[in-house]
């Protein structure tokens, strides 16, 4: 059963995509501009493009270590509001130039996935499955 | 409603109020999303609701990534009905020959290459068919695969 944020004891936070790169050590690659104005409330992680399009909430932030364009434009189909690539992936200068037509902010972190979710978690970031009522 | 209508207009029910189909070609992984990402932004245009879009987004992108994958070309044609999205993929390609079974989620023939691409596990037509209201599959091996899906303007 999952735990809910409740009987975890901690409290739900919204943060700017700034401060979420901040915690998780990551530097922004595309759409630099708008790392101020993202609000980031809910997050999920995946490799697998097509867990992304079926769980995923819309407004959340994707965690992945698929750095293809296919990364990029399932964000966009799925309304993703940004994408970390983790354990030091990078997209391809299309895929960045890609990201900056399309207004998706893309950053990368060397941390790896585990890590990730943890730090985020711990900030208050929800699992987006939880807010979409999916989990149990 | 349509028993309510003058038998003159009720020919004209089924036409669709806007249609345009985007070519999609197989194997082409850089291209692949182009025909998704251009149907998104028509239906951002025209001003259709957010959530709407998004459902139609994730059929369509399941269903050209398999066109993409699997076969050698295929269309894919928007249809803007005054209550509902319709979306027409017909592929040239090898068919599928046990549409029950492609339907269950984690059935896959996809390859190594195609998994590498984030997709190719199974869930590209549950996907469809969860996100959508209607839903259509014929196929026919060795000719290729038609959808037809139907999103409601509700």
């Amino acid at each position: 059963m999952a735990i809910s944020k409740k009987s975890r004891g901690l409290k739900h936070s919204e943060m700017t995509l700034k401060e979420v790169g901040e915690i998780v050590s990551a530097r922004a690659i595309a759409c630099q501009h708008l790392l101020d104005k993202v609000n980031i409330e809910t997050a999920g992680a995946a490799d697998l493009m097509s867990d992304v399009l079926a769980y995923s909430g819309p407004g959340a932030l994707l965690l992945t270590g698929l750095a293809n364009a296919q990364s990029l434009h399932t964000a966009d189909m799925a309304e993703i509001k940004a994408i970390i690539y983790v354990r030091g992936k990078q997209p391809n200068e299309e895929t960045i130039r890609l990201a900056e037509t399309r207004g998706i902010p893309l950053l990368c972190t060397p941390l790896g996935m585990f890590e990730c979710c943890g730090r985020l978690y711990q900030a208050g970031i929800m699992d987006d499955g939880n807010v979409a009522g999916r989990n149990p | 409603m349509t028993a309510m209508l003058p038998a003159e207009t009720r020919s004209q029910v089924n036409t669709p109020l806007l249609t345009k189909a985007y070519e999609i070609e197989g194997g082409n992984f850089i291209k692949a999303g182009t025909a998704s990402t251009r149907i998104k932004d028509l239906l951002k245009e025209i001003g259709i609701p957010t959530e709407v879009i998004r459902r139609a987004a994730i059929c369509i992108y399941e269903a050209e990534m398999n066109v993409v994958m699997y076969a050698r070309r295929g269309v894919m044609t928007l249809e803007i009905h005054p209550a509902e999205v319709v979306v027409r993929v017909e592929d040239e390609g090898p068919g599928i020959p046990d549409i029950g079974l492609a339907m269950q989620e984690g059935y896959s023939t996809a390859t190594e290459a195609m998994r590498e691409s984030g997709f190719g596990a199974g869930m590209g037509l549950p996907n469809i068919k969860k996100n959508s209201n209607t839903f259509g599959i014929h196929s026919e091996v060795g000719r290729g695969t038609s959808l037809r899906i139907g999103i409601t303007l509700t």
